[in-house]
């Protein structure tokens, strides 16, 4: 079991959701990341989604397709996306899943970066483009160092394709909230409480909902009902115009976290 | 290895390639779409609907010609030029928007998204969209709707709303990226247009069979003319929609030579080019696995070539297991050599051709007095260069 399913246990003790939070690793810069990461977990973050970037975001809206040309231009890479979770690991024992796209893990070589990313530390990896029909090829790998392949549904996902993502994910299930790209929204659908219920019939795995999730009210309505609030566009906002202000940015990231973090309390 | 032809499986693998690499929202469409298509496949009021098209609407078949003198010039082969310049809007395109349009009218979406490099895929999205009354919008890279403004021009005009794509590279393979962004937020109304045998599957095979009319009539009319089979194959590779046309319906005939060719550039040496085959390494990108330019950190490249529509870091992924299968043989024409294609098909022959096909003239140029003068090549010329005068003329140092 990894630390992600400790987490989640012991949240659930606690009457707390899970808060999951995305930031792409090397944005404002590589030394910067670390101390955000530190920062989140201090201001009430569960969960860390390192995003390595990637130069064709497809899944992306703009906030995070500028965020992942930043980390680019940087020299963000995922050997450096690892060294830095080695230096998350020296302080903090937060899960940590790094989140991605494919190809830069296919060039890696699979087998090698779930050794290497177990190795430093990481409890999970998230690929957006790699369905479960897909995955064989890298669950294999992952499944033997004990690294969570966590997958995704939508609300487009069918019964079948719930059943499906179901029984191969592991860690948590991470529910897409919209039918759309990344980004804030200012309305959440509410027929994802439907979609929640449903795949609770297959899986006794946590499901946690992220895409445009930004504020305190909607992170209070999606944790009455699942297990997760996950947050990425709003934050990577704060980095986008706090991240060059020194002290500024971890002022507002930890104001931020804090009031998703009590939002996350059921019946808070 | 030996070429298997019924490919690719039932998860759209051809190989190791191919595939569907998308995120969850798009399967439940990419599923939707296989078995719609699976079922018009066998249709044979389908069949005949996208004939009637094809025959009354854009012209087909296009004709099998043969260049006389470019063959005397050049003192080789013989060489005859299959003419997709003439099918309507000027391109091999139109094949394959038709045949997706029809089906996306079948499966009741009333809305159509398409990508655009060279501008020829737009044009023909943008046609067929008129024609079956649809609402249209097309992505093209900003770069690209300069240095294509005519075709930007007749997108508006035929009534689509044309997206200019500033993120990235700002060429075809941005202007799919954001496409697809498109595809993910209104996947339940709208029918995504892939113009190339590229993307997740089932668009790969799709494409190829809406394409292969192309080398269903070259082989009827080949046969025709000279009573035999042809002896080499030779079309541009960019996604490679139209080199898989001409050479799928040939595979089985494992003597016929095909020679796909990739866009060298500035030259390989350079680094500026789009040679994906012929210097990329396998990976992930647009919904398949293929060989893709990347650095070895597996972001991908930026690409270069006079041919907007040949500026993709990606190919199709059968062409992939072609390559790995030895079925069929890549190469490169600089840009350079590609306008001395350009300027010697318009001298000789009086057909400017656009500068993708003029990739394959070039490379025949070379090939054919290395093979025996009795020999057959078929070229695949996949379309007119009206929309690429501006361009020859800067490259060329004339006025307009």
């Amino acid at each position: 079991m990894t630390r992600i399913h400790d987490k989640f246990k012991e949240l659930k003790e606690r009457g707390k959701a899970a808060l999951v939070t995305y930031i792409t690793a090397g944005d404002p810069s590589l030394e910067t990341t670390t101390k955000i990461v530190f920062e989140l977990e201090q201001s009430g973050a569960d969960i860390i989604e390192l995003g390595v970037p990637f130069s064709d975001p497809m899944a992306d809206g703009p906030t995070i397709q500028l965020s992942s040309e930043r980390a680019l231009k940087n020299g963000m890479t995922l050997r450096g996306v690892l060294d830095i979770l080695r230096k998350i690991r020296k302080k903090s024992e937060i899960p940590v899943i790094i989140f991605g796209y494919y190809n830069p893990f296919f060039s890696y070589g699979l087998k090698k970066f779930a050794e290497d990313a177990r190795d430093a530390g990481a409890d999970g990896v998230l690929v957006v483009d790699l369905p479960p029909e897909e995955a064989e090829e890298f669950k294999i790998h992952t499944d033997k160092v004990g690294l969570d392949l966590v997958f995704l549904l939508a609300p487009t996902s069918t019964s079948e394709r719930i059943r499906l993502v179901s029984e191969r994910a592991k860690g948590f299930i991470y529910l897409v909230s919209v039918t759309g790209v990344t980004g804030e929204r200012p309305a959440m659908d509410y027929s994802l409480e439907h979609i929640v219920r449903e795949i609770k019939n297959h899986t006794r795995l946590p499901v946690g909902i992220g895409f445009g999730v930004s504020t305190q009210d909607q992170a209070q309505m999606i944790a009455n009902f699942a297990d997760a609030v996950i947050v990425g566009s709003a934050l990577i906002r704060i980095i986008e115009k706090y991240g060059h202000k020194g002290k500024e940015l971890f002022k507002e990231i930890s104001g931020f976290i804090n009031g998703l973090s009590q939002a996350c309390y059921h019946d808070s | 290895m030996k070429t298997r032809l019924k490919l690719p499986d039932e998860l759209g693998h051809f190989g190791v390639y191919g595939g569907r690499y998308v995120s969850e929202t798009l399967m439940p469409a990419l599923l939707d779409l296989e078995r719609a298509y699976s079922e018009i496949k066998v249709d044979a009021k389908f069949k005949e609907e996208v004939n009637y098209y094809l025959r009354e609407y854009a012209g087909r078949p296009t004709p099998l010609y043969f260049a006389e003198r470019m063959t005397k010039e050049l003192g080789g082969a013989k060489i005859y030029l299959k003419r997709e310049d003439l099918a309507h809007t000027g391109a091999h395109k139109i094949n394959n928007t038709i045949g997706q349009a029809l089906l996306a009218s079948r499966m009741g979406k009333r809305r159509i998204i398409a990508e655009t490099g060279a501008g020829q895929h737009g044009v023909a999205t943008a046609t067929v969209a008129a024609l079956l009354k649809m609402e249209c919008e097309i992505f093209m890279g900003l770069e690209d709707t300069r240095r294509q403004a005519l075709n930007v021009v007749r997108m508006k005009l035929l009534g689509a709303k044309v997206r200019e794509v500033s993120s990235g590279t700002q060429t075809l393979k941005d202007a799919m990226n954001e496409a697809m962004r498109d595809w993910i937020t209104n996947v339940r109304t709208t029918f995504y247009i892939i113009g190339s045998v590229a993307g997740p599957h089932p668009y790969p095979t799709m494409v190829r069979d809406f394409q292969a009319v192309i080398g269903e009539e070259a082989k009827r009319q080949i046969i025709e003319k000279e009573g035999r089979l042809p002896d080499l194959l030779i079309a541009c590779v960019g996604g490679g929609s139209n080199a898989m046309g001409l050479f799928y319906p040939f595979l089985k005939d494992e003597k016929i030579r095909m020679i796909g060719v990739e866009a060298g550039g500035s030259g390989l040496e350079t680094g500026e080019h789009a040679a994906s085959i012929s210097v990329g390494k396998p990976g992930v990108l647009h919904g398949s696995k293929t060989y893709l330019l990347q650095n070895e950190d597996g972001q991908v490249k930026g690409t270069h070539s006079i041919a907007p529509g040949l500026d993709y870091p990606g190919v199709g992924p059968e062409h992939s297991y072609l390559k790995d299968s030895g079925r069929v043989l890549y190469t490169t024409v600089t840009d350079k050599e590609a306008l001395s294609g350009f300027k010697f098909l318009s001298q000789k022959e009086g057909i400017i051709p656009a500068l993708e096909s003029a990739h394959a003239i070039s490379y025949a140029t070379h090939m054919a007095t290395t093979i025996p003068k009795d020999s057959i090549i078929i070229i695949c010329l996949s379309g007119r260069g009206d929309k690429d005068i501006q361009v020859v003329a800067n490259a060329l140092g004339m006025q307009i």
